[in-house]
């Protein structure tokens, strides 16, 4: 019962600590024309491919760090200072956009 | 009006010169997270220092337990602008983590449960600048503050100050970690408003 209860407040407060990656709505469109929340990334460390929205976003920190929900790996990093932004894209393998028919 | 009258008592405590610049004063203690926080049992807790030359020095919880803590009260300054004055920690000094560990490094690297990693210069963590603290205001520390144990360095932006710390390398050579990497400051230093990359 009592490790029940911790388990709750685990996610609890895990899941109080990020968002989905909707949220890197704003952020990411200061830097790209399209909407980068619809594309698909796949996680460099465990390969899983998923729309971006799904991504969890930790925001509350120096910058935005947007993991993978499967393995919780780093997919994507921005960092927005007063005359740059720093893009982190390392932790993607690619990025798959949708665009308009050739 | 003259530059200065005499009775001037200077601005409130929130702006006065305890504060680096762009800082704001907070009573509370944000947290501030980039990923899930991890839980590591103190049974199953350990900090290692490593040399340039890969020889490991290790401490269980235990260990760090049976070492004597200090008990600073210091300033704090979060890189996202706020600072906490007048903070009280336990934690064991570096310096005694340090002195049976021999080195020519002049860079180390602090590494995290969970993968977070923060970079600086050796000297900064020498000379009672830097503890392994593991309570906060006269308690254990929480695990979305750094708990079991965390960095203590406090003198650069709290970045610096890494939560659920793990270990650190001892290297020859700078190498940035997870938020110098990404923009911030190699340094961080509050006072000189280090912030991101060409401050
Ligand atoms: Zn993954």
């Amino acid at each position: 019962m009592t490790s029940e209860r911790a388990e709750w407040g685990r996610h609890q407060v895990d899941s109080e600590m990020y968002e989905d990656g909707n949220a890197l709505a704003g952020p990411l469109g200061e830097i790209f024309t399209m909407d980068v929340t619809v594309a698909v990334s796949r996680c460099a460390g465990c390969g899983l491919a998923g729309p971006v929205a799904r991504l969890h976003v930790y925001r509350h920190a120096p910058g935005w760090v947007a993991r993978c929900p499967a393995c919780e790996g780093v997919v994507l990093r921005l960092v927005r200072g007063p005359d740059s932004a720093w893009l982190d894209l390392t932790g993607a393998v690619s990025l798959r956009l949708p665009m308009p028919t050739l | 009006m003259g530059i200065v009258s005499p009775g001037f008592r200077g601005r409130p405590r929130e702006s006065g010169p305890e504060l680096p610049p762009g800082q704001y004063l907070t009573r509370d203690f944000p947290v501030l997270s980039a990923g899930p926080t991890p839980r590591v049992p103190l049974d199953q807790w350990e900090f290692t220092i490593t040399t340039e030359t890969g020889q490991a020095h290790r401490w269980s919880w235990a260990d760090l337990m049976a070492l004597p803590g200090d008990t600073p009260t210091v300033d704090i300054h979060c890189v996202t602008k706020w600072s906490k004055l007048g903070t009280n920690w336990q934690g064991v000094p570096l310096d005694m983590l340090m002195a049976d560990v021999t080195t020519d490094a002049d860079y180390a690297l602090v590494q995290s449960y969970g993968g977070y990693t923060t970079n600086l210069p050796l000297q900064d963590l020498r000379d009672g600048q830097a503890w392994i603290a593991y309570r906060f205001e006269g308690e254990d520390l929480a695990p979305e503050h750094g708990g079991p144990a965390r960095l203590l360095v406090p003198h650069l932006y709290f970045w610096k100050s890494a939560k659920w710390v793990r270990g650190i390398q001892l290297m020859l050579e700078d190498e940035p970690g997870f938020w110098e990497s990404a923009g911030y400051h190699n340094y961080g230093d509050p006072w000189r408003e280090q912030r991101y990359q060409g401050d």
